[in-house]
């Protein structure tokens, strides 16, 4: 299924394209001549060793970090300084973060409804039947006046799915979702994110579980030191990498 | 003791009224000054953190002249200097006003935006300290510089800072005794005359004392049921973040890694 979508995302055009991307901090580069095409509908997984800047990346995809030079088109507008761009962008772009980022102080249906209310001019009820909707497809519908610090970590990532949702996005990054959870909280929010690509949602995923990507991604992009190394579907890659650091890189999360 | 206090005055009052008409000029003097203070300062602390370069210049030199010039030199070029700056209508419009008044407005100027420089900067230490996340996940999902500050960055920001603020209204109500040395007769200046009148010292300043501390105390109630009404449910109050071993061992254990900054 997975290659299906591989193929018909080649033929209709990219949303996300990156053409020479460089982004420095101070005199370290953390990306170098950075080329990729997101198609609609599209599932990357990026994956790479700590440090090579896929996270970099992706966050520079909705403009979170200002890219230093190259073109960054996202849905047709090119990401630039000017502001009113970088929000239409990010309307249309949402993000779940490793560390989750709720809004401690607003509860769970609160944290889903600010933006949209704020952003799109929503009324409140409005709001709120989208957010009650959105939790309940990540099946925490029953915590929705609960505040974020009262959930487990799993279910935290969960709300800030949800709460990227209700913008309605055409396309979500996802910077290692579940490298801050518990083991056994992983599965949840994979589950999530699984029911989400079936839905044909555009993925970008920084992740390093190789179970995900086997099931959802149409490409596997490995990163090393600031480029991109190799490029594959999953299966070839995570069977045959062809190249070096992708091979060691794999002995070393593979166990 | 204070039997004193109770003696007819003079003008056929009683020494007490007289205290007692001072704390209404300090207690007057320290609210609406705090909310001078709260609302400038809340104004000038975000500005020290905004990108904007302008914005950003005023409100440090904002801080740097309200911070560092004493209390007592302000009080004065608000009372004696400032009318003599602006415009003589203004400049004389002021020298008019009725007694109390004239003495009051420049002191409450001057408290106000005294107290507004170090509410500001403990607003932006505030600021700072959140986690840079919050602010990246408000822009993530489109939300601009006024939401992101409006309904994230400052509503968090003050839960932090506010055992520190809790000291700012004690402070502003203590200062409100500089008020005298520009004729505002509230509380010191009462107990001074009444010290005066009888030779009283010890009642005199001793009254005015206590109810001092008993305004310290109640300010000091407030801001802890405040802190309560507004803690984030889930998380330990800010006062008992400043010492650990004060606050419930297994609760401080359970906050999630995405709450410790708020403690």
């Amino acid at each position: 299924m997975p290659h299906e979508n591989a193929s018909n995302a080649g033929q209709s055009a990219a949303i996300i394209v990156v053409e020479n991307m460089v982004k420095r901090f101070g005199s370290f580069t953390a990306l170098n001549n950075i080329n990729l095409e997101v198609g609609r509908g599209e599932k990357i997984v990026l994956c790479g060793p700590s440090g090579s800047g896929k996270s970099t990346l992706i966050r520079c995809i909705n403009h979170i970090e200002k890219h230093d030079g190259g073109r960054i088109v996202v849905d047709g507008v090119e990401l630039t300084n000017r502001v009113a761009d970088i929000n239409g962008v990010r309307c249309e772009v949402g993000m779940v973060f490793q560390n989750f980022n709720l809004f401690p102080h607003l509860t769970v249906a609160e944290n889903c409804m600010l933006a949209p209310m704020k952003v799109r001019g929503i009324s409140h009820s409005e709001a709120r039947d989208r957010a009650l909707g959105l939790l309940n497809k990540v099946r925490i519908q029953d915590q929705a006046d609960k505040y974020p610090a009262q959930l487990s970590g799993g279910q935290q990532q969960r709300v800030a799915i949800a709460r990227a949702l209700c913008m309605q996005p055409k396309i979500m990054l996802f910077d290692e979702p579940t490298s801050a959870l518990d083991p056994e909280m992983v599965k949840e929010v994979l589950e999530t994110m699984v029911d989400l690509a079936r839905e044909g949602m555009t993925m970008v995923c920084v992740t390093h579980e190789m179970g995900f990507a086997r099931q959802v991604a149409d490409r596997v992009i490995f990163m090393d030191r600031g480029s991109i190394v190799e490029e594959a579907a999953p299966e070839p890659f995570f069977r045959a990498p062809r190249t070096e650091r992708a091979r060691s890189f794999l002995n070393q999360i593979i166990h | 003791m204070f039997g004193v206090l109770f003696e007819q005055t003079a003008d056929g009052q009683r020494y007490i009224d007289w205290l007692l008409s001072g704390l209404g000029w300090t207690l007057a003097l320290a609210f609406f000054g705090w909310w001078i203070a709260f609302g400038i300062g809340v104004v000038v602390g975000v500005g020290r953190t905004v990108k904007n370069r302008l914005f950003s210049t005023l409100a440090r030199l904002y801080v740097e002249i309200f911070r560092n010039i004493p209390v007592l030199v302000q009080m004065f070029l608000w009372y004696f200097v400032f009318p003599e700056v602006v415009p003589s209508a203004i400049g004389n419009a002021i020298k008019e006003m009725p007694p109390p008044w004239a003495s009051f407005f420049p002191a409450l100027l001057c408290l106000g935006l005294y107290t507004a420089s170090r509410i500001a900067e403990q607003v932006r230490a505030g600021i700072e300290a959140l986690p840079r996340g919050q602010v990246e996940a408000a822009n993530a999902l489109g939300l601009g510089g006024y939401p992101t500050y409006r309904y994230i960055v400052v509503p968090q920001a003050l839960r932090l800072i506010l055992p520190s603020l809790t000291s700012e209204v004690m402070g502003i109500y203590k200062n409100t005794s500089v008020a005298l040395t520009i004729g505002l007769m509230e509380l010191t200046a009462q107990a001074r005359q009444i010290s005066e009148a009888t030779f009283q010292t010890f009642s005199a300043f001793g009254a005015a004392t206590i109810a001092y501390l008993c305004l310290a105390l109640i300010a000091y109630r407030g801001m802890t049921l405040i802190d309560r009404a507004v803690r984030i449910p889930g998380t330990t109050p800010a006062k008992l973040a400043v010492d650990p071993e004060l606050a419930d061992v297994q609760q401080a254990g359970a906050l999630p890694g995405a709450m410790e900054a708020v403690k």
